[in-house]
């Protein structure tokens, strides 16, 4: 039975619309899984996943309590991974951060490309003025150091979780554009899409039924790689503090809090960094995973 | 054909699929005498792969197997690497099909030529530089001085093809593996380019495998031809008579190119047969080409 | 059906101008095949994509059933009575784009009604089974998606067809499966073609009239007897027919 069912998603001659892109999903998931690192890093993915859902009844203690008397405890039985200067338990606080992360990585990562996307595309496809004035754009955003930058616009709209991933998405889509542009001017005038002007369609259509589609593939593959320096730029701003405010449980304010003790009482500061390390290799595995999928270029033949 | 210049026998390219094994080439016995030898096959008829194992450039995962390759009686199957770039280029030679993408387009052809022909003979910078406006002298490029400062995107796609040929010859290999090395040219430019190549074999006692799928072309330009189909020779001969051709196949493959002498309004189509894939090879004479192979 | 008169095309901006048709013209009546032929360069696919609007950078006449075109700019009529088929079935076709989609988009773009009782039409005209339709190009083979390039261009039913170097990217044998269907449909559509090649034998078998071009120019227009014959009025046109007919060794 299990065999039939890989032949039929397997088959070269799909009957219906619903097997051929189930089909096409397996195909997928097959020359992904045939990436062990890859696999790797989506089981950390899905567990950091599984984590934030359930961080209240996964957390072993509440952390914000705070407890005076236990301030800075080594790693033991009650606290498997210690706890910080105010007494917290670390374990639970990288458990809740994890939302934290998350919520960051998620939302940098759904503006930032889509920005990215539509400002390369229609660059890319226009040409002209347009392209001039869009890609001058992308470049005054790109020569400013990014940090900086994110800097600039927390200090200027306040520092809190919200304004620090704005932050993080403005300056984050410029390379996006480029990729895009690029994309697009060799598709541009691929005889596809002169098959499909001939047909009669629009710019719009063209660019969002044929133009996007090929560019998607690339761009996710280059969000999954960049979401490790998503990552490490908002701990960055938390470390500045302009990120998430205490008392949340973000990483990058976590290792803020410890670099005072890193000497003496180093598991504060390296917990966080730590988790922070592991999300964002995983994340790097599984962009390497995901460029076999879905790249054009590599691995077609 | 006493002493061949490159003796193969049962050549196997097999790449892993997810499918299970696929097989390119599979089982192809051949002996290349000082000769032009046509290899004619359509798409997917591992005549390129052919080619390519005999040069030791299958890419991993493909797997070559042989029970024997051998060049002047030497096996040189599955060498490792280092060996093998010292027969590629000095000893067996390859024109690719666009010399676009053969050249390199940030050095001028000059220094091209004799970087090819210093890597493999040795030698210094002047002799050389001899060589490579020998070689270009030799493919009929007018003023090879100018030619050797120009960049490959400065000139055509007939001299490029040229200057590939100058380059691969300048080591005086014993043999010239071409694949399509007309099919991106014009008609007329074409007719120079096999004219070059022919003079080549005849003047220097080379062996010239021809890869092509142009049939009519490789029965006036070749000695002999080997006709691939699934990954298996399914018919040698000579190539003047392969218009006399037995195998259901070459007929089906002459037959159905239009032709300007004798107009038809359609064309007979080429009907694949399933036992075409494993039969034996048809060789034109009764006694066997290969005693004891197949 | 199609009138061209003093045709110049040309790309780029000078001192960087490269002219790829100058002063051509010639016409094609309706339900007729006509070859242009050429060398690479010699401006012949030029010609199709500036009838089909995909350069805007000529000058002269061009004529469809008597409505004159202008720049690149084209009405939905024209859409539906010009088509274009490329030449390499493996750029024609978008790669992540099923056969049913690229079938129902020209459907719906053409204001078809009942697409999906079309698509297997198309699909059974152009020779393929219902069982291609929900494949993707890359579980096709060349003769196949050249098939489907075909059926994408008929889908509007089309009564000029430009054919575009239609086989050379194609074996030989399936060369002649595609150009049978297109003698077929020929016949049973009353298209008319414009179709450029530079094979000789491909414009002699499919075509009635042709015009031989180089370095952007016509050089002369004959009819296929005469092409048969070998008697071209040019030294040209006598040195191509000459090449094309194999190699001889001098």
């Amino acid at each position: 039975m299990s065999q039939t069912r890989r032949d039929w998603l397997l088959s070269d001659a799909p009957q219906t619309r619903r097997q051929a892109r189930l089909g096409a999903i397996y195909q997928g998931w097959l020359t992904f899984r045939a990436n062990k690192l890859a696999m790797f890093g989506l089981i950390i993915l899905v567990i950091l996943i599984f984590t934030a859902i359930f961080a209240p009844w996964i957390a072993p203690q509440n952390p914000f309590s705070q407890d005076l008397g236990g301030r800075l405890a080594p790693p033991s039985a009650e606290h498997f991974l210690g706890t910080d200067a105010l007494g917290r338990d670390i374990l639970s606080r990288l458990i809740h951060g994890a939302r934290i992360t998350l919520f960051i990585v998620g939302t940098v990562a759904l503006i930032a490309p889509i920005i990215g996307l539509f400002i390369g595309t229609v660059a890319g496809f226009a040409g002209g003025w347009l392209d001039q004035v869009l890609m001058r754009i992308t470049d005054i955003f790109l020569a400013f150091p990014k940090l900086i930058l994110a800097l600039a616009f927390v200090a200027a709209l306040g520092a809190s979780i919200g304004n620090a991933v704005l932050a993080l998405a403005l300056t984050a889509w410029p390379p996006y554009a480029r990729l895009a542009r690029a994309e697009t001017l060799t598709i541009r005038n691929a005889d596809y899409i002169a098959a499909a002007r001939l047909q009669g369609a629009g710019p719009m259509r063209l660019l969002i039924r044929h133009i996007w589609p090929l560019c998607i593939s690339s761009l996710i593959v280059r969000v999954a790689l960049d979401m490790a320096g998503i990552i490490l730029s908002a701990a960055g701003l938390g470390f500045l503090g302009l990120g998430a405010q205490p008392p949340m449980p973000e990483w990058g304010a976590m290792i803020s809090d410890g670099r005072t003790y890193i000497l003496d009482f180093w598991w504060v500061a390296a917990m966080p960094g730590l988790a922070i390390f592991i999300v964002s290799l995983s994340f790097n595995l599984l962009g390497d995973g995901l460029r076999d999928v879905l790249d054009p270029k590599g691995g077609k033949e | 054909m006493t002493d061949p210049l490159l003796s193969v026998r049962d050549l196997r390219v097999a790449f892993p699929t997810r499918q299970g094994v696929f097989e390119a080439v599979r089982g192809v016995s051949f002996d290349l005498g000082r000769e032009r030898l046509g290899v004619v096959g359509e798409s997917g008829s591992g005549k390129s792969m052919t080619g390519r194992a005999i040069l030791g450039l299958v890419r991993p995962p493909g797997r070559v197997t042989a029970d024997r390759m051998d060049l002047d009686g030497q096996p040189i199957l599955n060498l490792p690497e280092r060996k093998m770039r010292k027969i590629r280029g000095s000893r067996i030679s390859m024109v690719m099909q666009d010399p676009k993408f053969s050249l390199n387009p940030v050095m001028s052809i000059g220094d091209q030529i004799i970087e090819a022909y210093r890597l493999h003979a040795g030698g210094g910078k002047d002799s050389g530089r001899q060589k490579a406006l020998d070689m270009l002298n030799a493919v009929q490029i007018r003023d090879p001085e100018r030619v050797m400062q120009a960049y490959p995107h400065e000139v055509s796609g007939g001299m490029g093809q040229r200057i590939m040929i100058a380059m691969m010859l300048a080591p005086d290999p014993e043999i010239l593996i071409a694949d399509e090395p007309t099919s991106a040219l014009d008609v007329s430019v074409r007719t120079e380019v096999l004219n070059i190549m022919d003079r080549l074999v005849t003047d220097r006692g080379m062996g010239l495998i021809f890869i092509s799928h142009d049939l009519n072309l490789v029965a006036q330009f070749c000695d002999r031809v080997l006709i691939m189909y699934a990954g298996r020779v399914v018919e040698t001969l000579t190539a003047k008579n392969l218009h006399d051709a037995r195998h259901p196949y070459t007929q089906g493959l002459l037959n159905s190119l239009p032709r300007l002498d004798a107009p038809t309004s359609r064309l007979p189509v080429l009907q694949r047969q399933d036992s075409w894939r494993d039969a034996d090879t048809i060789t034109e004479s009764l006694e066997t080409e290969f005693p004891g192979g197949l | 059906m199609l009138k061209i008169e003093h045709l110049d095309v040309w790309f780029g901006l000078p001192p960087d101008r490269v002219d790829a048709v100058k002063d051509a013209g010639f016409n094609v009546t309706a339900g007729e095949s006509f070859g242009l032929v050429g060398e690479s360069g010699s401006g012949k696919s030029t010609i199709l994509r500036a009838i089909a609007g995909l350069v805007d950078s000529w000058t002269g006449r061009i004529e469809v059933d008597g409505q004159q075109l202008e720049g690149h700019r084209r009405d939905r009529d024209f859409y539906r009575s010009v088509q274009m088929v490329f030449q390499d079935p493996y750029a024609s076709l978008h790669p992540r784009h099923s056969v049913d989609a690229v079938l129902s988009e020209a459907l719906k773009l053409q204001g078809m009604d009942d697409i999906d009782g079309r698509i297997p039409q198309l699909l059974d005209d152009v020779g393929l089974g219902r069982g291609f339709r929900f494949r993707y190009p890359h579980q096709l083979s060349g003769g196949q998606r050249q098939r489907v390039a075909i059926a994408r261009a008929l889908a509007g039913q089309p009564r000029l067809l430009l054919l575009d170097e239609p086989t050379s990217a194609l074996d030989v044998s399936v060369q002649a499966e595609i150009l049978n269907l297109l003698t077929d449909l020929r016949a049973e559509h009353g298209l008319t073609y414009l179709m450029v090649s530079h094979d000789l034998a491909v414009i002699g078998h499919m075509c009635d009239r042709l015009a031989v071009m180089q370095h952007g120019r016509i050089v002369e227009t004959m009819d296929v007897a005469a092409l048969r014959r070998g008697a071209g009025r040019q030294d040209y046109t006598r040195h191509l027919i000459a090449a094309s007919s194999g190699y001889r060794r001098d």
